[in-house]
């Protein structure tokens, strides 16, 4: 229900983003060549990303982030309607041995973090006294209102109505805030009202998260601080991707060169390159433990097939033209392997290297996931254990922040080392 | 004994299939130093193959190629190719490609530069020393193509539709330049192309292949390229005898042209 809330208060911001931007905004927005173009559909050339959807679209995920979780960021009348909190009563009818009677419950509803006592109440007159009880938020609880009653469960009480509603074992009655179900044993279960806000326990505010980020890099989490969780995971993906490439980049040399090494190496590289790295983390285990070797082992096997067949395809790629050329102007083998072979297979290899940093990232994580003493993926498994929603989703947006940049610098290192890429 | 011989060479490709192709047929021929023949046929007639086994980078079935007294048995520096495109170094300025051969040789820097300017003179390319050679336009990355050859000093020059790729206005500013170097250095150049009017501009001598098997059909000698030397192409296309010529070479590879379709036809 609130998911279907949540994707229409979505669908409402985009929608009325995009007529509020194209209508008004984007009039008067400079021309370039490109709006001069009258066929676009199907243009994609002419398809850019328009700033204003990136920057709403952003802004949407967290306005809506903040609406559900009740954000301090957000004025309050932006919030989805919070949990219930204070206090709530009802009556209930007992019926005992023909006779029937009414009392009061008086029900604080509190937040989770703040321990609150139950209220003194006047017995009142009657068989059936007036209780009292605490429930959490988001929570519900029994209230055993016959526990006080001078005629109990086990001496034939029943409770037959809730506010003068009559209920049955199973059925449910609405009161103000909230709702009471009678118990197969027939004791009233409260449930206060929830809200359309998420629990802090499954998603907490973004300040929450903000704020747990400064906690998380003053004092460390388990041990060690965010900068080592973080550059341990780092450190495997350099190290192991760096040996896949000293070992891939040659291997696929080879095979795009040599008849043997080719045919030797086929069917192995073939068969590796769709096992997914993480189906080999329990057998690294097995063999490895869980420490470093074990891990750099698991990303050098991720990248090493990746940069084997870059390698590969980088040799396979070159136009005859150009080694038959530099034949012709007196290169030898070795100057050809130097000056053409490797030159002109370097653009194929950045791609493979940038998908193989890409599945490193994601092993590490996985696999830190499983088993580590440190690292990125060890600290949101771990706190999700000791339910820390929130740095699980720093955990998230960290792991997913350090991927772009990885990707980012590739992507720049690319255009520095090899510019001519896509250029032949 | 100097210049190029080609001895009695034929050339058979062996299908997966069982079957075989015979590309060449007994091809003969005697180049002089400095000779500038130009090669015509249509496709499939194997004038490729034949530049591929002169260049050395295909091994003839039989015959014998001497080049300067010594048999040909693979590539070499004294053989420089120009290809249609795509033969160019992307990842080294125009200077470097034109430098490459010198550098292979471990030629000193001081020697190797001197050689890459005065080429990139010839050629017109001084200004665009530094440029990457993907910023050049086609008919600019030819004129690297040539000068990376000529760098080399190479004895015989093979050039594979060099100017094959161009548009019509670049390409007849290039034939004059291939003349005017054909002049300058005095190369024996081999050109293939697939224009009637190239091949009499080019070609001081002028083969005519014919197809299944390849060989060479019938030979002129055409006084074209000299009158072409540093002189308006566009008048020695208005001589008489270029343009009965021209009709004559079309005529008869229209003719092989649809003896190639008349025996697919049957075949098929």
């Amino acid at each position: 229900m609130t998911g279907l809330f949540v994707l229409f208060i979505y669908v409402g911001i985009f929608v009325g983003a995009y007529l509020i931007v194209t209508r008004v905004i984007h009039p008067a927005a400079a021309k370039d060549y490109t709006s001069l173009k009258t066929v676009t559909f199907g243009d994609e050339s002419a398809v850019r990303p328009n700033r204003w959807a990136g920057v709403i679209s952003i802004l949407t995920i967290f306005l809506i982030w903040g609406m559900f979780t009740g954000s301090t960021l957000l004025p309050k009348f932006l919030h989805a309607p919070a949990p219930f909190e204070g206090t709530l009563e009802f009556t209930y009818t007992a019926e005992a041995a023909g006779a029937r009677d009414d009392a009061t419950v008086t029900v604080i509803v509190h937040p989770r973090e703040i321990d609150t006592d139950a209220p003194e109440v006047d017995p009142g007159d009657g068989f059936a006294k007036n209780d009292s009880a605490t429930i959490a938020q988001w929570r519900t609880g029994l209230v055993r209102v016959d526990s006080n009653d001078e005629i109990t469960k086990s001496d034939g009480a029943q409770v037959v109505a809730i506010n003068g509603t009559p209920i049955a074992p199973g059925e449910t009655v609405a009161i103000d805030n909230g709702t009471v179900t009678l118990s197969d044993k027939g004791t009233p279960n409260v449930a206060p009202s929830r809200g359309w806000q998420m629990e802090p326990l499954y998603l907490p505010p973004p300040e929450d998260v903000w704020t747990r980020t400064f906690t998380v890099i003053n004092e460390g989490f388990r041990s060690f601080t965010l900068w080592e969780h973080l550059g341990y995971s780092l450190f495997r993906v350099v190290a192991g991707f760096l040996l896949g490439a000293l070992v891939g980049i040659p291997l696929g040399y080879a095979m795009g060169l040599s008849n043997w090494f080719r045919g030797w190496f086929d069917p192995i590289v073939e068969f590796m390159r769709p096992v997914p790295p993480l189906a080999l983390i329990p057998l690294v285990i097995i063999w490895f433990g869980i420490g470093e070797t074990g891990k750099i082992i698991l990303l050098f096997l991720a990248a090493l097939w990746i940069m084997a067949i870059a390698a590969r395809s980088g040799v396979s790629g070159v136009n005859i033209s150009k080694v038959h050329a530099a034949y012709s102007l007196g290169a030898s083998k070795w100057q050809i392997m130097r000056h053409v072979i490797m030159p002109n297979s370097l653009p194929e290899i950045f791609t493979g290297a940038r998908v193989a940093m890409g599945v490193c990232w994601g092993t590490v994580v996985a696999a830190e996931l499983v088993a580590a003493e440190q690292g990125a993926g060890m600290m949101i498994m771990v706190a999700s254990r000791f339910q820390n929603t929130d740095i699980v989703i720093l955990g998230i947006i960290l792991i997913g922040v350090i991927g772009f940049g990885i990707d980012m610098l590739m992507r720049y290192a690319e255009r520095l080392l090899v510019p001519w890429k896509g250029k032949a | 004994m100097s210049g190029l011989a080609l001895q009695d060479i034929s050339m058979r490709f062996d299908l997966p299939n069982g079957s075989s192709v015979q590309a060449l047929e007994n091809v003969s021929l005697d180049l002089k130093p400095g000779e500038l023949m130009s090669v015509l046929g249509p496709s499939g007639c194997g004038k490729t193959t034949l530049l591929n086994i002169v260049a050395g980078f295909l091994a003839q079935t039989s015959g014998k190629l001497v080049l300067n007294g010594h048999e040909i048995t693979g590539p070499d520096a004294e053989r420089g190719m120009v290809f249609q495109k795509g033969a160019l170094f992307e990842w080294m300025s125009v200077r470097e490609n034109v430098g490459f051969g010198p550098s292979m040789k471990g030629m000193p820097r001081a020697e190797k530069a001197g050689i890459v300017d005065h080429l990139l003179d010839v050629v017109g390319l001084q200004d665009f020393k530094e440029k990457a050679v993907y910023e050049l336009s086609g008919g600019m990355q030819q004129r690297v193509a040539l000068a990376r050859c000529l760098a080399n000093d190479p004895d015989v020059i093979l050039m594979d539709e060099p100017l094959g790729a161009l548009d019509a206005l670049t390409r007849e500013k290039m034939q004059s330049l291939v003349l005017k170097l054909w002049k300058e250095t005095g190369k024996t150049i081999i050109l293939i192309t697939h224009s009637v009017e190239e091949a009499l501009l080019l070609g001081e001598r002028l083969i005519v292949m014919a197809p299944r098997p390849g060989r060479i059909h019938k030979e002129y000698r055409l006084p074209f390229a000299e009158m072409g030397v540093g002189a308006d192409l566009r008048e020695v296309k208005k001589h008489p005898e270029f343009g009965s010529r021209r009709d004559e070479i079309l005529g008869m590879i229209w003719d092989m042209e649809e003896e190639i379709m008349g025996r697919t036809e049957v075949a098929s």
